[in-house]
């Protein structure tokens, strides 16, 4: 199964049953509290799996390493290669 | 000199205390190059060192793709200071594509390990060692690079670069689960016949060739080790990622979700 069909089956499943509990499908009742919250859920999980998305994707960003030891390691070896090839006779 | 010193004694009689790895491993790094004339020799400089280091048994594959500022001339001169054993050239005419460029240098490798890596010294073969003692440990199929864990990072990235490889990242990871964190990056090693079966697999091109590699590994059920690396972006020629590598990265994503 690919995973597009993998997403479309998941949202199907919980599209349904969030349908049917809404509509009082197979006798099941909700008490009326629980309808008010259950009508409005899928909005509310959007707009939380935006804010989750969002702050992870904004954590990353701001613990993203700079690897500046890294670059200044690289230039200096190759000030290093530089110097050592020259001196085997290569021609840059 | 310390190169030749160590390319003479057999890399295996220092692996013995390890005691597992067999005397025959070879690893044959394939760098395809194109306008890499000044690169080449520092990358193959900084290969040099780190294997006559580290002393695992090496092989350097440079496949050129006809490049007009002369990388194959600075190439010859390379093969003459290390010898052709240990600098192998075999020259393409014309630019046709990353993914042939591996199935062409791997024809000529007679490593039983293959590492690829960019050309363009934002790979580092200092963590050439750490792949291959990575994959040691875990008798991995393919060990991958990765600039997003542990003490893996980028130098010389501003803020929108690096929202945009986070986002996209983080995309990535939801869409297709891949079970590796730096799918766009191509600093990695892979068992030979595990490359040889996954180049003839895919069928995307660039950032989006990587990628794929990654996921039909998984469909494959090939394993993946991480080697956390830092990645400093091109210190001459320039860096690309434009507008038109994003559209391009967006469309991959979308086909690989679509169909695998």
């Amino acid at each position: 199964m690919t995973k597009l069909a993998q997403w479309l089956w998941g949202l199907a499943l919980l599209g349904s049953a969030w349908a049917a509990l809404n509509v009082g499908a197979l006798g099941l009742e909700l008490p009326a509290p629980c309808r008010d919250v259950l009508w409005p859920l899928p909005a509310y999980l959007l707009v939380a799996a935006g804010c989750y998305a969002l702050g992870t994707v904004g954590y990353r960003v701001a613990t993203f390493h700079d690897c500046e030891d890294a670059a200044r390691e690289l230039q200096n070896q190759i000030q290093e290669a530089r110097a050592d090839l020259s001196r085997r006779g290569l021609r840059f | 000199m310390a190169s030749k010193e160590a390319s003479r004694t057999p890399a295996w009689s220092r692996l013995e205390p390890e005691g597992r790895s067999p005397p025959q491993n070879t690893y044959s790094v394939l760098l395809p190059t194109y306008n890499e004339r000044e690169n080449l020799p520092l990358i193959v400089w900084l290969l040099v060192k780190s294997f006559s280091e580290s002393g695992f048994n090496y092989e350097i594959i440079i496949i050129d793709d006809g490049s007009p500022d002369g990388t194959r001339d600075v190439a010859e001169q390379l093969e003459k200071i290390y010898g052709s054993d240990k600098i192998l050239l075999r020259p393409r005419e014309k630019k046709l594509g990353l993914g042939t460029a591996y199935i062409h240098g791997m024809k000529h490798a007679t490593g039983n390990y293959i590492i690829i890596m960019d050309a363009d010294l934002s790979h580092h073969p200092k963590f050439i060692p750490e792949f291959i003692r990575k994959q040691k440990e875990g008798n991995f199929d393919i060990v991958s690079g990765t600039r997003y864990k542990g003490n893996g990072g980028v130098y010389g990235w501003d803020l929108k670069r690096k929202i945009i490889s986070r986002g996209a990242n983080f995309i990535t990871q939801i869409l297709l689960r891949p079970g590796a964190s730096d799918l766009t990056g191509s600093f990695r090693l892979y068992k030979k016949e595990v490359l040889q079966k996954l180049i003839e697999k895919c069928v995307s091109k660039g950032y989006v060739f990587q990628m794929e590699m990654i996921v039909r590994a998984r469909q494959l059920n090939y394993t993946i080790g991480e080697v956390p690396i830092s990645f400093v972006d091109r210190v001459y020629g320039e860096s690309k990622l434009g507008g038109n590598e994003i559209v391009s990265f967006l469309k991959g994503l979308l086909t690989l979700f679509a169909t695998t």
